[in-house]
């Protein structure tokens, strides 16, 4: 009872972990992507698409990483070469997405789903109390907890993701110091779409196989909170996935359990936590001012 | 090739005036280009979308495809033009599907909950309720930035979500309506709670429309006229600027939340009492997030606005126009919507910079034509 508990909160934590890590480090090199929604249901319409089309969940997978990336490359696009407001354009990455993946996958509505296996080590998987959650989960759940600790490692342990964070914190400098400013932001953006489309698979493929129109439901917004909620540090936002993983399985037990609330007051929690978090979070000025990304959301023209 | 960006000394007139209709225009070309992989005409398509909706215009028999046209630009004008106060001031409101929600449930209590209260003044009380309700729940996330610096955009837009679900719980549970078979909806409102058409005889057409328009007009007034507008702007593109001017920042912020969000209750009452009739499930097919393109479609100018709300108006009626008489999903229309504000956002780079091509093709194809 209490592993498969743990193991659901996995599931639900997993999504908000791969996007979030994703939008954290477009963030950490100064750009500001609103349309983590967006990118995800693309991701989460295609793999559906793609696998129901092959037949192969891992298919379905690839194609949502690169149809994310695609997708984000819009953004970035009009960000950063055509130098737009990135919270408008954001905002028109997510609306474009939400309406592109409705028309999309008109066709999938209530066609049966194929979930994305589970791990099934021989011995390993039956052992008592943690062999499941350790050794049989689905293979995205280890991607995540790779992705988690390859990010933090590359973010404050490699050249490179010094100079990404360079480039976030102060581009006039890097610029100066002929660093391609431009360059790493766009790719810091397209490894975001590409995050952001494989949690949106994630959704579809392992979460609850099937395509909903809307079916990430604010999960993009929650990811962009919990990269604040995280203040931009990689660990931390495995333990806020964790956490809202936790909020939103243990009120649809709750639900299950019918204990005399209405539904949709359990169904709100997780968007009032991303409230409570924010502002108990943000109430800390110096501990969002040391670690906010100095150059997050400022447009940055090259003078030449 | 590359593409390079010079700034303009100026900001361009010419392309403040023309960038919307360039938008415009690269989105029937994008949408050309999306019906023909759909496998449709597109010229028929692009005709039903634009204008099958407006041929009835001269036709006394048809008059009532104007009159819808009205009905769905009254909300996403009224709510566009609280949100071009907010967008200059450097506030981002995305979460005006909510404060429509909300605003319509407040304005809702009277006819719902004291249906025998029935006199004149029962519609005003409404619509001025609506606008309270409206502004209180855009006052959360403005109390949260001003107080705590939280990030509006996403708290704003959660409560959108809390908002639905709270409709959603009162329509099946306490409100719903007693002698409703058990349908999720509340009591039909009474004589006294409708909002009038503003032409009986013709159509359809509220008074909701009357009031976007005065809205517009208002809000163009007070941003171009007065004290108050110039605070506005001032602190919406330099905040450091407006605080040696004496501008209190986050006076500001209430001021453009409430003000939103009481013009996008005044758009949910309107739209339940007006158009609807009584509370459902689902209210709104997507106005709070539409009328943020109708706003940046309208370069956040009031008066532009008000064209721009026609224009998105236009688009559902075209999306339902093309289910009937192409069998185009209605889906397609919220993908037509987010291109609009692509295109207008990467048209309002020219209003600020002249983007010059740079690269070895375009080199090459001068030395040819010179050596020719």
């Amino acid at each position: 009872m209490f592993e498969s508990i743990l193991i659901t909160i996995a599931t639900a934590a997993t999504p908000l972990l791969i996007a979030s890590i994703g939008e954290l480090v477009v963030e950490r090199s100064g750009v500001l992507n609103l349309g983590v929604e967006g990118m995800m249901v693309m991701g989460a319409v295609t793999g559906f698409g793609v696998t129901l089309a092959t037949g192969s969940p891992w298919l379905g997978i690839f194609a949502a990483i690169a149809v994310g990336a695609l997708f984000s490359l819009l953004f970035g696009f009009l960000t950063l070469t055509l130098v737009t407001n990135q919270v408008a354009t954001g905002l028109a990455l997510t609306l474009l997405g939400l309406g592109l993946s409705g028309m999309l996958g008109e066709g999938f509505v209530g066609q049966p789903g194929i979930k994305l296996g589970n791990l099934d080590i021989p011995f390993l998987s039956d052992l008592p109390v943690i062999g499941r959650l350790i050794f049989g989960q689905d293979p995205v759940f280890y991607l995540s907890i790779l992705l988690t600790v390859g990010v933090a490692w590359f973010l404050f342990r490699t050249r490179a993701g010094l100079t990404l964070r360079s480039v976030g914190d102060n581009h006039g400098s890097a610029h100066a110091l002929g660093i391609n400013v431009i360059g790493i932001r766009y790719l810091a953006v397209m490894f975001g779409g590409a995050c952001a489309g494989l949690a949106g698979a994630y959704l579809s493929l392992v979460y609850t196989p099937q395509w909903i129109e809307n079916m990430t439901a604010g999960r993009g917004w929650i990811a962009l909170a919990l990269v604040v909620f995280a203040s931009w540090r990689p660990w931390r936002v495995l333990a806020g996935a964790y956490l809202f993983g936790a909020v939103s399985i243990g009120q649809l037990h709750a639900q299950a359990l019918g204990i005399g609330v209405p539904s949709q007051l359990l169904s709100s929690l997780p968007y009032l936590a991303t409230i409570v978090v924010l502002v108990l979070i943000s109430r800390n000025r110096r501990l969002t001012m040391v670690n906010t990304p100095a150059s997050l959301g400022r447009p940055f023209v090259p003078d030449r | 090739m590359r593409i390079e960006l010079v700034k303009r000394p100026q900001q361009s007139a010419l392309f403040s005036a023309l960038s919307p209709f360039i938008a415009l225009g690269l989105t029937l070309i994008a949408g050309a280009i999306m019906f023909s992989l759909l496998g449709k005409n597109p010229a028929e398509a692009l005709y039903y979308y634009f204008i099958d909706p407006l041929t009835g215009l001269w036709d006394e028999n048809n008059r009532w495809q104007l009159h819808e046209l009205a009905v769905k630009a009254a909300p996403l004008i009224l709510i566009a033009v609280g949100l071009s106060v907010c967008f200059l001031s450097n506030n981002w409101n995305i979460g005006a599907e909510g404060q429509f929600t909300i605003g319509a449930i407040v304005g809702s209590i009277l006819p719902v909950m004291y249906p025998d209260l029935q006199s004149w003044i029962v519609l005003p009380l409404m619509l001025l309720m609506g606008m309270i309700g409206g502004a209180a729940y855009a006052s959360v996330p403005a109390y949260l930035k001003a107080r705590f610096n939280t990030n509006e955009i996403l708290t704003s837009l959660m409560l959108v979500y809390v908002a639905q679900l709270f409709l959603d719980w009162l329509v099946r549970g306490p409100w719903r309506n007693p002698g409703g078979m058990n349908f999720p909806e509340t009591r039909n409102f009474h004589e006294y709670a409708i909002l009038p058409e503003i032409l009986p005889a013709s159509g359809r057409a509220h008074w909701g429309f009357a009031f976007a328009l005065i809205a517009a007009v208002a809000a163009w007034f007070m941003l171009s006229r007065t004290l108050r507008g110039f605070e506005v702007k001032v602190l919406g593109q330099s905040p450091r600027a407006g605080r040696f001017a004496g501008f209190s920042a986050s006076k500001m912020v209430f001021f453009a939340f409430i003000v939103s969000g009481a013009l996008a209750g005044l758009a949910g009452i309107s739209e339940v009492s007006g158009a609807i009739g009584q509370l459902r499930p689902t209210i709104s097919p997507g106005y709070g997030f539409a009328a943020i393109i109708v706003a940046f479609l309208g370069r956040l100018n009031p008066l532009g606005i008000v064209a721009a709300g026609l224009v998105l108006a236009l688009s559902y009626l075209g999306g339902e126009a093309a289910q009937i008489s192409i069998g185009v999903s209605d889906k397609v229309v919220r993908a037509f919507q987010g291109m609009i504000l692509f295109f207008v956002l990467a048209c309002d780079t020219l209003i600020h910079y002249r983007v010059r091509f740079v690269g070895t093709p375009a080199v090459k194809a001068a030395e040819v034509s010179q050596n020719v």
